[in-house]
């Protein structure tokens, strides 16, 4: 066979079981798909409460959207982590999950990962699709961003597919690595400038460089993936600009690289997969 | 016709037998490596070749590789060592409905399944009512699976899984599924396969099927490739016999094995003139006399009497338990008992004999021979057009006193 007719078989594979999982995510609940919009409301309102009102968190106004809502603020940080986090976790155990698939049917394994990602990223869409409607509705015009902010959301769910291809070959020879990278999430998440903006790092910075201790704290911030890939959705949507150059290479790059680590780590461990599981 | 099919050269498969496996990553650290572990050769050293369009068997014991050989071919595992070279598309039937999901209508799954083994929408569009008819469940095709009974879940399955229509086809223990009718489908669609010259490799226990399917068969052991007979049916009969270690090979061909304490002398066919005679015709008196030598005691033997056509087809088997007019004791010395057919019903063609000799529970065998005769049958009366037995029936018009009713024919379908 072509590799070409392979290819083609392996995208209407990858289409099926994203299907799959999507269609059968909410099976038999009364709300139905309205529960990938209840879980980040959820998120929303009580990160809202805790830091935007008690804590008083105050990021800068949208420029030159001139936003100032705390809520749409975070949620455009928080709901690509919140894709990449999942993405991530749902990749690592696709294939102990679809066990029965890679014992008894040969087919690319790497799409089982590639399609539970997928499946998770057409809730990622939809949120997103939710969030620019509310964010026009507030009377800034997104419209323009929103091919942009799509071709970001294709680097995240790159990202997130090739840190779950290597993980979950990983999670199958050991399966301490999924407990080990929910932990890892939870840090990753609070030192990811989610909930509060990059700015307070800086002052932080500041202020102890005035005490004499020089910590390049921002630097190692920046070092983050993630935290480029949150600045550019945040400038895409609440500011309503285009990210920086840096910031755009920054998610290119990580995207690559983790793919092409991704793809080559799931290649060489492969092999033994139907033993080891 | 001109290439295999499957090329297997020199193919090694490793497992590592874990003595304490760990998963986990701190005894890892801990002890430097993941595990202790043995190796354990599933397959050594194994080449066959498959040419395109026959039936190919393998056959061996519980845990002698031959499912490791299957999976080898179908890429699921990776040979350590030697290649497998396989040419055109490939489906494995080794579980069926595999990656069905629970909550999703048969019809979703029939996609979602039909995609796993290979299929693009499009093909399957093509031959979905196909698949449905087969499966015989439309009026649940739009229920969700998990309310299947077991039948249907593995009826659906298949039924896309034969319809992948692959140019070589892995089949692993499935053949045993559904119910009788769904096996008759599942053969015949196996037939046309053959006919349309496509590749089946079969994993069975089912030796008859076996016999009747395979062009060629390989036999596994422990891993190893094992040599034997040319024809499938000899590598069978060796298999068979295997299991029993002290068996011997007569001068006339036939195995036999068992304790010896007693043993089944010649074999003979007697006709209704009392002349020993190996040609028959249907109809005849015939007699099957078990000569038999008892070298000690034995308490309450049972004479067992199989008759076998050459394909291995078993017409019948009976025995002498619980029979009256048969020695209770056999005393060391020698003698006979007769089976009597006052009329042979078997139709023309060539049948093997199976004795035995086993003490009352029919568990311990005293004596067993494989084709201790064979003889064959000529036509005689009743004459009848095929089959292997005659039933003894006859065809009858209306008696002359009842006027028939037209009947019309009615249309009806098959399960």
């Amino acid at each position: 066979m072509s590799s070409l007719g392979e290819l083609r078989k392996s995208r209407e594979l990858l289409v099926n079981l994203t299907m799959r999982d999507v269609r059968s995510r909410y099976k038999r609940t009364v709300l139905g798909n309205v529960w990938s919009l209840v879980n980040p409301l959820a998120a929303m309102l009580i990160y809202t409460l805790v830091f935007g009102f008690f804590l008083k968190i105050t990021p800068k106004p949208g420029d030159p959207s001139g936003l100032n809502v705390f809520a749409l603020w975070l949620l455009c940080g928080l709901l690509p982590w919140t894709f990449l986090s999942g993405g991530i976790g749902v990749g690592m155990s696709a294939l102990l999950n679809n066990a029965n698939l890679v014992l008894k049917v040969y087919l690319p394994r790497s799409v089982l990962v590639a399609s539970a990602v997928l499946a998770l990223g057409v809730t990622f869409a939809i949120e997103m699709g939710v969030l620019s409607g509310v964010i026009l509705a507030f009377g800034s015009n997104v419209l323009l961003h929103v091919p942009i902010a799509l071709f970001f959301m294709v680097l995240l769910a790159l990202f997130a597919m090739g840190l779950g291809l290597g993980l979950s070959v990983a999670n199958v020879y050991f399966r301490d690595t999924q407990h080990f990278i929910a932990i890892f999430l939870q840090i990753w998440f609070y030192l990811t400038p989610i909930l509060y903006p990059l700015t307070y790092v800086q002052d932080k910075q500041d202020l102890l460089a005035k005490q004499g201790h020089h910590i390049p704290m921002v630097l190692l911030f920046k070092l983050n993936p993630a935290e480029h890939f949150v600045t550019a959705f945040r400038n895409l949507l609440y500011d309503n600009k285009l990210p920086t150059l840096a910031d755009t290479a920054a998610c290119l790059l990580s995207a690559t690289v983790a793919m092409v680590i991704g793809a080559w780590v799931f290649r060489t461990y492969e092999g033994r997969l139907a033993e080891e599981l | 016709m001109s290439e295999p099919a499957v090329v297997v050269e020199n193919v090694s498969k490793r497992f590592r037998m874990y003595r304490d496996r760990n998963q986990s990553l701190k005894q890892t650290v801990l002890q430097r490596r993941r595990a202790k572990y043995d190796d354990y050769w599933a397959l050594r050293d194994v080449s066959f070749e498959i040419p395109q369009g026959t039936t190919f068997g393998l056959i061996g014991e519980n845990g002698s590789g031959k499912s490791t050989m299957l999976k080898c071919i179908a890429r699921i595992l990776r040979p350590d060592e030697g290649s497998i070279r396989t040419r055109g598309t490939l489906a494995a039937l080794l579980e069926l409905g595999s990656g069905f999901h629970p909550e999703l209508s048969g019809r979703e799954n029939v996609y979602l399944n039909g995609a796993i083994l290979g299929l693009t929408r499009k093909d399957i569009d093509r031959r979905f009512d196909e698949i449905v008819d087969f499966s015989g469940i439309e009026q649940f095709i739009d229920q969700p699976v998990k309310n299947y009974s077991t039948g249907m879940y593995v009826r659906l399955g298949f039924s896309v899984a034969i319809n992948v229509d692959p140019d070589i086809l892995l089949v692993d223990e499935v053949l045993a599924v559904g119910d009788a009718a769904f096996q008759q489908k599942c053969l015949e669609k196996f037939n046309d396969y053959r006919r349309d010259g496509k590749t089946v490799v079969l994993v069975s226990h089912a030796m008859g099927t076996l016999r009747t399917m395979c062009d060629d068969i390989v036999w596994i052991e422990k891993g190893r490739q094992i040599e034997s007979g040319a024809s499938p049916e000899a590598t069978i009969d060796e298999y068979l016999d295997r299991g029993h270690e002290e068996r011997t090979v007569d001068e006339s061909g036939a195995t036999r094995w068992g304790t010896g304490e007693a043993q089944v002398g010649a074999v003979e066919i007697i006709d209704a003139g009392g002349q020993q005679t190996s040609l028959v015709h249907t109809g005849d008196d015939v007699i099957v006399r078990l000569h038999w030598v008892a070298h000690e005691r034995v308490e309450r033997p049972v004479f067992g009497l199989g008759i076998e056509t050459v394909e291995g087809v078993v017409v019948t088997s009976t025995s002498t338990r619980g029979v009256a007019g048969v020695p209770d004791v056999l005393t060391p010395g020698a003698s006979f008992v007769d089976f009597r057919l006052p009329k042979l019903m078997l139709l023309p063609g060539a049948y093997d004999l199976q004795v035995s000799l086993t003490d009352h529970t029919m568990v311990h065998t005293y004596d067993f021979l494989r084709h201790s005769l064979r003889f064959d049958v000529e036509s005689g009366t009743p004459r009848e057009v095929g089959g292997i037995v005659s039933l003894g029936g006859s065809w009858h018009g209306p008696p002359s006193d009842v006027t028939p009713k037209p009947v019309p024919p009615s249309v009806t379908r098959g399960a």
